[in-house]
């Protein structure tokens, strides 16, 4: 019976931090005009990624020829690139793939760096100083060298990209989180039902966890956005997603040729999106908590 | 002098280890190189196994590692499989270009991207929430795409700046405005961050008591500005600039990609898809150790910064 005043008292505590961090959010912005655009602008992309690809007639991969680098229109509502493929419905696929492997990315981070920070944190000691190390380790290798070279070994595959860099970008993360996780650790509630005999696993889960929520939402939102410019970049060089599937970085780089010869539809409006989606989460993710909460400054 | 030699035994650990984890990782690669060398014709046992024997491909692999290793600390990075040519000879002849690029690009974060950050903290207003407004979406914007819409722009419609090549042999003024587009792009995310540490710490800085004092001791803002502002302001931007310049030897193989520049970069991109794993190797050690290096000398910039920084005590 002594373990539920415990772990009742610990909900409550979190509990009211937890209100507070949100009314505090509110009044830092996410109020704010631009905060409602950054908001309404990410609506639509969900939108687009969801609901895009079931409203058009039209196949992201096949085109006419014949309709090569239509203007935007009644019947092709964005226009068509040079093989006459429907720019929307390619925008729309490429929306969905893009978002995916983005989150992808930021979910894996959470989950590699997390998990590391956390078994550091709670072990301490020895294991501390080996997670540690293979942190810097980490550290050492920027992150597209990490993907590029990952590529070089299993060959080009969206899933390689997303699984290197959620390597890459773990350690930002798992340096947040332990330092966070590290002071709760010390506390005298998580001491006390150590004590009790509370397994690390259960105290884990529902103590420490908790309590680094905010940073690794803030962090996850950060890192997203990060993530959709690192695997644009990655498809623009061929190592990501390969053609003829849409994708947005893939697009700005399909679109190069024609942009050159004075048709920039394709990657100004794959290009644009990049840039608008990654802002507003920028921007929303700051308002949450700053980059710091990401671990770069 | 102990945190240097510290810092520095630790980079050639982790150097060390990276290499073997490059090398490694390559080894384990699906596809051999010799399949890469006959490129699909049929071809005798003999002629491979004296393929095998040419590049030492039947040694164990650590015999492997450690002679590779010990070649490389010769400057002998091996042959490249595509173009039959040494990796010391491609790399030097490739280097000139990324180092050029990304210095530039250096450059530019620190003029641009501490200057306008500056002149924004120093000056609230219209100006201020500009260089807010272009700092927040400039960090979105993928390097490429930046260097598509610029190569686009000035290079294809107005004509000012060469489309394609990286100055090389033409001079200092060759380079620049060969290379002017392409660092730009390359420095554009970085510029946007930049720029944005820098006003925040220039911000905070201006209303710190310090700051005040000497004003209400009649100093003038001429030199309070320079003096206590941005002087005490410079600390987190060295941060930051130190970690986005460090970044740009690695990420400039897209941009060298995207202006087609004969860069270490654009050779690395290459060698991945041709398999060409000598070059690969050579390349990802390299960026490595200068990516280290460059971090270390940021952090011992610290202390030339802020004297009060006593280096080893955070660390």
């Amino acid at each position: 019976m002594s373990r539920v005043p415990a772990s009742e008292r610990t909900p409550e505590v979190t509990g009211r931090n937890r209100k507070e961090r949100k009314a505090a959010g509110r009044r830092k912005g996410l109020d704010g005009p631009l905060a409602r655009i950054c908001l309404g602008w990410l609506v639509l992309v969900a939108l687009l990624a969801v609901v895009g690809p079931l409203i058009t007639p039209f196949d992201p991969t096949e085109g006419n020829i014949v309709e090569r680098y239509l203007a935007p229109g009644v019947e092709h509502w964005l226009g068509t690139d040079q093989a006459g493929r429907d720019l929307f419905a390619r925008l729309a696929t490429g929306a969905r793939s893009t978002i995916l492997a983005a989150l992808a990315v930021a979910a894996l981070t959470v989950l590699f760096g997390g998990s590391l920070a956390l078994v550091a944190v709670w072990f301490g000691g020895r294991v501390d100083g080996v997670i540690t190390r293979f942190l810097d380790f980490l550290f050492a290798f920027p992150n597209l060298l990490l993907a590029v070279l990952a590529v070089a070994i299993f060959g080009a595959r969206v899933e390689t990209a997303v699984v290197a860099l959620s390597i890459g970008f773990a350690p930002y993360t798992a340096r947040v989180i332990r330092s966070v996780a590290l002071r709760e650790r010390n506390l005298g509630y998580v001491r006390s039902a150590e004590l009790q005999g509370i397994s690390g696993l259960v105290i884990t889960f529902r103590h420490l966890l908790p309590n680094v929520k905010q940073q690794i939402l803030t962090g996850a939102s950060i890192n997203f956005g990060y993530a959709m410019i690192d695997l644009a970049a990655l498809s623009y060089l061929g190592f990501g997603v390969q053609p003829p599937d849409a994708d947005w970085g893939l697009m700005v780089s399909s679109g190069q040729a024609s942009l050159l010869a004075g048709y920039p539809q394709e990657s100004i409006y794959a290009g644009t999106c990049i840039v608008l989606t990654v802002a507003a989460l920028g921007y929303l993710g700051e308002q949450l908590g700053g980059r710091r909460a990401a671990g770069r400054a | 002098m102990t945190y240097i030699a510290k810092r520095l035994l630790a980079l050639i650990g982790i150097v060390l280890a990276s290499s073997f984890a490059v090398f490694g990782g390559l080894y384990l690669a699906p596809g051999s190189p010799e399949q890469f060398l006959v490129q699909g014709r049929t071809v005798s046992a003999e002629v491979l196994a004296s393929i095998r024997e040419q590049y030492n491909l039947d040694d164990p692999f650590l015999v492997r590692y450690f002679s590779w290793v010990g070649n490389a600390l010769q400057g002998n990075f091996g042959q490249s499989l595509a173009n039959r040519q040494e990796v010391a000879d491609l790399l030097a002849s490739r280097l000139p270009t990324t180092i050029w690029l990304t210095v530039f690009a250096a450059v530019l974060i620190v003029l641009l991207g501490v200057g306008l950050g500056a002149l924004a903290g120093l000056r609230p207003g219209a100006l201020d929430n500009t260089v807010l407004f272009a700092s927040n979406l400039g960090f979105a914007v993928p390097t490429f795409f930046a260097g598509l819409l610029l190569m686009s722009l000035f290079s294809v419609q107005l004509g000012w700046f060469p489309v394609f090549g990286s100055g090389s042999g033409e001079g200092i003024a060759g380079r620049i405005t060969h290379l002017t587009l392409p660092a730009l792009a390359l420095a554009l995310p970085s510029i946007a961050v930049v720029a944005r540490i820098t006003r925040t710490a220039v911000r905070e800085e201006r209303q710190s008591e310090h700051a005040q004092t000497a004003r209400s001791r009649g100093v003038p803002e001429r030199i309070v500005v320079p003096r206590h502002v941005i002087r005490n302001s410079l600390l987190p931007v060295t941060t930051v600039s130190g970690v986005h310049i460090a970044g740009l030897l690695a990420g400039a193989f897209v941009v060298e990609s995207v202006f087609t520049l004969d860069g270490i970069g654009a050779l690395l991109v290459t060698a991945i898809q041709q398999k060409d794993f000598a070059v690969v190797q050579a390349v990802a050690l390299i960026m490595v150790v200068a990516f280290g290096v460059i971090n270390l000398m940021v952090d011992l910039l610290y202390a030339v910064i802020d004297p009060r920084v006593r280096l080893g005590a955070a660390a």
